[in-house]
């Protein structure tokens, strides 16, 4: 398969299981104005992923349609980056979740925009809009949580100790990666990491928190080699209807 | 005989969109194009916000709408590039939405003033709202909480 296909594989997944993660919410948030909040953020996701997915499906050129890539493949087939599959957690875990995700798909959206292949860079320009929302919303409450009570504050640093080993994997290129680089379509992973880490430094300063010193990164979601155990139970929901009456039509 | 381009643009006038019918398709600015190619009918349509659902139930609507006036052969097309954008809001749709109770986008980023009450002193409530494209604010005046349709 073309490097096109597995660029557009690979952001259209994080996008996908992460944005079913957030659904997870809706109805179960602390404050109505944080449900919808969490829900938009899902739907917006979900978009996304139609047009990532879509684009994958329109290169892979066998009349496959964006559904059925989500709905038709099994864990091992899966190319989201490890911390999107986590779970929710409490709130404020998913809201860091969200925070150190938005934070690289701001910076990685704002690369892509200068994409040689054009159907990806308007995908970019239409997904930042979106996602300038999302990063301004989870910065904000990873500041007021972080920076709160004792209580909520602790809870903070705990998901920041938790999620941190998976930030690593966002900026760690392989193969793919390489070729999708040198064909102009995406940046170098790497290079993304200096503007990160002096993004997510202020936030946490103002959020009082600590960021880990360990700069240990999990590694397998974005190759497939090894997903956690969590992302075959993801499935086992989103794909249900599909696995229990194949081929199924609203 | 085919109905000009004009006329075509005055129909889709008359489509509310689904979510906040209020405002027409034409108003909300997501309709791009349209032309004929040959004896078909083409329209080009932009979606506001990627996941919105509201954009299969337009592209209904304007299928309903243009078969109603004895289109025969249509043909709807998405465009992603240049993305849509709360400037192509048309004026007659600011006010019509500041009318209904949702205040209309600002590049400043906010609300000019309550739409109930005038009032300047506000606040914001989340930046997420019950449709995509709305954010939730309140009036400190009249203590009315109320929707702002987003700048993007």
């Amino acid at each position: 398969m073309s490097t096109l296909y597995d660029f557009a594989l690979r952001m259209g997944d994080n996008t996908l299981i992460l944005g079913h993660r957030v659904s997870e919410w809706c109805g179960h948030a602390p404050v109505l104005e944080e449900d919808i909040a969490l829900a938009n953020t899902a739907l917006d996701l979900i978009g996304q992923t139609q047009l990532w997915l879509g684009l994958a499906a329109e290169e892979e050129g066998t009349g496959k349609t964006a559904d059925d890539i989500a709905f038709l493949r099994d864990a091992w087939d899966f190319r989201n980056a490890l911390l999107c599959e986590l779970p929710n957690g409490d709130f404020g875990r998913t809201l860091m979740r969200q925070y150190l995700f938005d934070q690289w798909h701001l910076l990685m959206l704002q690369e892509l925009q200068k994409s040689s292949e054009k159907r990806v860079s308007d995908i970019a320009d239409k997904a930042i809009k979106e996602v300038s929302y999302h990063v301004e919303r989870s910065r904000d409450t990873v500041v007021g949580l972080g920076d709160g009570t004792a209580e909520s504050h602790k809870r903070m640093q705990d998901a920041l100790d938790y999620l941190y080993p998976y930030v690593g994997e966002l900026f760690t290129p392989d193969a793919v990666d390489d070729a999708a680089t040198k064909e102009g379509i995406a940046p170098d992973l790497a290079s993304l990491r200096e503007a990160y880490d002096a993004a997510v430094a202020a936030t946490m300063a103002e959020a009082t928190l600590a960021l880990p010193e360990s700069r240990f990164g999990h590694k397998g979601g974005r190759n497939g080699k090894m997903h956690t155990e969590h992302l075959g139970h993801i499935l086992t929901q989103m794909q249900w209807l599909q696995r229990a009456y194949p081929g199924a039509t609203w | 005989m085919k109905p000009s381009v004009a006329q075509v643009y005055a129909w889709l006038d008359d489509v509310p969109d689904p979510e906040i019918p209020v405002i027409s398709l034409t108003d909300l600015g997501i309709i791009r194009h349209v032309e004929w190619a040959g004896d078909t009918l083409e329209v080009t349509v932009t979606p506001t916000y990627s996941g919105c659902p509201a954009t299969s139930i337009i592209n209904l609507d304007i299928e309903t709408a243009l078969r109603g006036h004895g289109i025969e052969k249509l043909t709807l097309k998405r465009q992603l590039s240049p993305p849509w954008t709360t400037d192509w809001l048309t004026e007659t749709g600011r006010a019509k939405l500041e009318k209904y109770g949702i205040a209309p986008p600002r590049p400043a980023g906010g609300p000019a003033h309550c739409p109930r009450c005038q009032s300047t002193d506000l606040e914001r409530l989340s930046q997420f709202g019950s449709t995509p494209c709305k954010a939730q604010w309140r009036c400190k005046s009249c203590l009315e909480p109320f929707d702002y349709f987003k700048c993007i």
